[in-house]
């Protein structure tokens, strides 16, 4: 891999989560530009009380999600795994549910624990199934994810059915920024304080994504590790989706494109994967807030769209190479 | 009379089979040698109709492969190929049984029932005729299918290495079955083959192919020689005469 | 065929066929309440409905699966379903909600459906382009067609007129309680023309079965034939989703249901099973949730907590082997 362009990369990466910070500011419905740089009147409030809140709490999903998704492809040792692949997102759905039928009147901090603790249970059973799995093709490993998610999903609808709870669960089924108000997010900033663990352990999750023998063999401890990046992982689903709702497949796209350019070793990797999720995010977000204005496009329809297709072009685009 | 004439086939920039034209006439069994990647099986592919190909053409007895109507080929000419995976449940009798599926469209009369059991015997399968091909052996399956190919009772039968997977004595013995086959009057067979004693010890004609092109064609005395050996397989060795047969000895 | 297996068949088929047959008495008498005429009337035309959705679903999912040589696509699994959702939310997106009204519905549904056997047909083209061997990467792609068709049409619903949403609503989003009765009797005519084109082709579709090579050795126009088929196909979904809306899992439950209780590979004798078990699953299945369990629009939840469960075991042991 030829070092040179890699500096101008992670520079264009940078000013152009810049430019969309400074984009989402300012986009929106009902104040004129002017009002709100100007910081005047109403202009002022809608910055500090929807706007900045909304951009950050995007910034923090964004990242959370596609370092989550790396580390789950490293636990995996697949290309092709992130929460939304991997039952992850739909267990903590089915923790949410759960929140709500036995506790309903539990703070949100409690919700968010309990379905941090299903998504992990869900992520264990998952990472169960695949031992079982199989040696055969790698596609296979996203297919029982997937199918998992799906039985998942299947419950908790079931259970929101018997208990009249569909209203409730219909909110985090496609992620929406719109909601995102001063005091209803600050919960992502725990987020932050994942992401921070996952790039100072990057060497130990780099190494883990070689296997379990050569991750021994260099004396590391393996299952305890596995636990580690998988409560990262079902704790930054779990407060994703209580905030905002889930936002699909970046943690399978950004890892993906990163690791062509830049490869798989993550003390590298991790800051410009945490860094394209943001970026990712933010750009669906804002996109979905001019496509069709006054009125707003959630950002998980926008990624279910470019996800999709994003999968798509990896799963064919592998076929053309050597696999 | 099965008539090849220039045929050739590439897979992007690949050449497989590079103008190869060939007559096989009724009667008798012939063997297709050759080293791995030769074309040996696209070359029994084309003329079953089964891959087409970019130029030339094949003809069964004046019927040209790629127009003539599926079911009157099907009469003529039987095939099987290497891969032999069915998904759905069958047992020995239903597949064999499909193998007058040209004959009868489905409607099996007396006749064909009896056919079956002939060729089901004939491979000496009977006593599994009801059990289901996943309960079989690899080479029973083997003879399952080789046993459908003579239910189909086509004057052309083609097998692609139905050696595989076999073991010395069913080797034999299906080689054995093949001769017989050959034997009957107006019967062709011809067998993709890799190994060259086998070859040499049965069919009648050998045709030997390396990088797409055919590079020799006779009775097994003139094609199997040590030239043979070393420039189509790149191997040093010795020929020899066993009781008139060419027998194979690889340098170690 | 040996009898004893001869037997085996006819006995699961009469006990399909009656159980089918006591789930459709169920489910026009049960719990009835009021005047019997009113509630005959209006039971018979959702039977009807769902007894055609059965018939369509079975039929395309056994007939596709042949097609396809394996055990686990289903047209919904690639994503026909989605497709045709999809089909319908753009027509109301660029044609508006008054044109769309404005035209009858049947031939509104024939448009579509001839589209739909175009655009499923260059789908299924993407999926199994040359050999179509690899097949967790046909399922997988299946599947992400079906996630991207689900994400446009949300999309196209999003930036669409709300008045157009509301046509699309009632049009789109039928389910196994909602059920547009005007296209019924079209489904059901499309479900018998099917039928007849199929009838002189089983013994065919036994063959092919073996494979296409196979199928080719002994003399099938394989070509033809699939296409025949594969249009078949496409126009039983488009009958079976503009009635009820996708059904995920629902045919792949019954058709490896039906494989497994048949002892035989024949379609006259695997079809009739997979369309009783289809009707007994649907209707009796309907009938026990919603009027015994009181649950009732959850069928089509339960079906896809048992078809994912089914899916996933098929899956491994397909792997195994």
């Amino acid at each position: 891999m030829n070092a040179s362009p890699r500096p101008l990369l992670v520079c264009a990466i940078f000013v152009a989560t810049a430019v969309l910070i400074a984009a989402s500011l300012v986009t929106g419905g009902g104040y004129a530009w002017s009002d709100v740089l100007a910081m005047e009147g109403d202009g002022a409030l809608v910055l500090a009380a929807s706007r900045v809140p909304r951009t950050l709490a995007l910034l923090l999903s964004g990242a959370g999600l596609a370092v989550s998704g790396i580390l789950m492809q490293m636990i995996a040792r697949n290309r092709f795994v992130e929460p939304s692949t991997a039952g992850t997102v739909e267990s903590a759905g089915l923790g949410i549910l759960l929140t709500l039928l036995l506790m309903p009147g539990a703070p949100v901090v409690v919700r968010m624990l309990i379905a941090a603790m299903v998504a992990l249970a869900g992520s264990a059973l998952f990472l169960m199934l695949l031992s079982r799995l199989p040696l055969g093709s790698a596609l296979m490993v996203p297919l029982v994810g997937i199918m998992l998610g799906g039985i998942f999903d299947a419950v908790t609808s079931f259970l929101a059915y018997r208990f009249d709870l569909l209203q409730s669960i219909g909110a985090f089924g496609s992620g929406d920024f719109s909601i995102v108000l001063r005091g209803r997010y600050e919960f992502l900033w725990i987020i932050a304080a994942l992401v921070a663990a996952a790039y100072a352990t990057a060497a130990r999750f780099t190494i883990l994504g070689m296997g379990e023998a050569v991750a021994i063999g260099v004396g590391l401890n393996y299952r305890r590790l596995v636990a580690f990046g998988l409560i990262i992982v079902s704790v930054v689903t779990a407060v994703v989706v209580v905030t905002v709702g889930a936002v699909p497949f970046v943690g399978l796209i950004v890892p993906n494109v990163v690791s062509l350019i830049l490869g798989d070793d993550l003390r590298r990797s991790l800051p410009i994967v945490a860094t394209g999720g943001a970026l990712l995010v933010l750009g669906s977000d804002v996109g979905g807030r001019l496509i069709i204005a006054p009125y707003e496009i959630p950002v998980g329809t926008i990624m279910g769209v470019i996800g999709s297709l994003g999968f798509l072009v990896l799963i064919f685009g592998r076929r053309g190479h050597a696999t | 009379m099965i008539e090849i004439d220039k045929i050739s086939k590439r897979y992007g920039q690949t050449t497989v089979i590079d103008a190869v034209s060939l007559a096989i006439p009724r009667g008798g069994v012939v063997g297709i040698v050759g080293p791995n990647g030769a074309g040996k099986s696209t070359l029994l592919s084309i003329m079953s109709r089964l891959t087409k190909t970019d130029a030339g053409r094949v003809s069964i007895d004046g019927l040209d492969v790629t127009k003539a109507p599926g079911r009157e080929l099907a009469r003529r000419l039987s095939v099987m190929r290497q891969e032999n995976h069915v998904a759905a449940r069958l047992t020995v009798q239903d597949l064999v049984a499909f193998g007058r599926f040209p004959h009868n469209r489905g409607r099996p009369t007396r006749e064909d029932t009896e056919q079956v059991a002939t060729a089901i015997s004939f491979v000496g399968l009977e006593a599994m005729a009801d059990r289901f091909l996943d309960q079989l052996s690899g080479g029973q399956r083997q003879r399952a299918f080789v046993a459908m190919t003579l239910a189909q009772d086509a004057d052309y039968a083609l097998f692609d290495e139905p050696l595989n997977n076999l073991d010395i004595h069913h080797a034999v013995s299906m080689m054995r079955l093949f001769r017989r086959m050959g034997d009957q009057p107006g019967k062709t067979v011809v067998i993709v083959l890799h190994d060259l004693n086998v070859a040499a010890a049965y069919a009648d004609r050998i045709i030997v192919m390396q990088d797409g092109r055919m590079v020799g064609d006779g009775p097994p005395a003139n094609v199997i020689n040590r030239r043979l050996l070393s420039e189509v397989f790149r191997v040093e060795g010795d020929v020899i005469d066993i009781d008139g047969r060419r027998v194979v000895s690889v340098a170690r | 065929m040996p009898p004893d297996r001869a037997r085996a068949i006819r006995r699961v088929t009469m006990i399909v066929t009656l159980l089918a047959v006591l789930s459709a008495l169920a489910f026009m008498t049960v719990g009835v309440r009021g005047s019997w005429g009113f509630v005959l009337a209006h039971r018979g035309i959702r039977l009807a409905a769902l007894v055609t959705v059965a018939y369509a679903i079975a039929l395309s999912t056994v007939l596709f699966q042949t097609l396809t040589g394996n055990r686990i696509l289903t047209p919904a699994v690639m994503g026909f379903d989605a497709l045709f959702i999809l089909l319908q939310t753009a027509l109301v997106t660029t044609l508006g909600a008054t044109a769309t009204g404005a035209l009858d519905p049947r031939l509104l549904f024939a448009a579509e459906c001839l589209v739909m056997v175009g655009l499923s047909g260059l789908l299924f083209r993407l999926l199994f382009r040359g050999e179509g061997g690899n097949l967790p990467l046909v399922v997988l792609s299946g599947l992400l067609f079906g996630a991207l068709f689900r994400s446009l049409s949300s999309f196209l619903q999003r930036i669409m007129d709300p008045n157009d949403f509301l046509v699309l609503q009632g049009r789109a989003f039928a389910s196994f309680n909602v059920v547009d009765p005007t296209l019924i009797g079209v489904a059901a005519l499309l479900a018998l023309a099917a039928t007849a084109i199929v009838l002189p082709r089983l013994s065919a579709l036994d063959v092919l079965v073996l494979g296409r090579d196979r199928a080719t050795g002994l003399g099938i126009d394989t070509t033809q034939l699939s296409a025949t088929i594969f249009a078949l196909v496409a126009v039983l979904v488009s009958a079976s989703t503009t009635l009820v809306g996708p059904t995920t899992f629902f045919g792949l439950l019954v058709a490896n249901l039906a494989y497994l209780m048949v002892p035989s590979a024949r379609h006259a004798d695997v079809l009739p099973v997979a369309i009783g078990l289809a009707v007994v699953t649907l209707v009796g299945g309907q009938m026990l949730l919603e009027r015994v369990l009181g649950f009732g629009t959850a069928l089509s939840i339960v079906i896809d907590f048992v078809g994912g469960v089914v899916f996933l075991f098929i899956l491994f042991r397909t792997g195994r082997r």
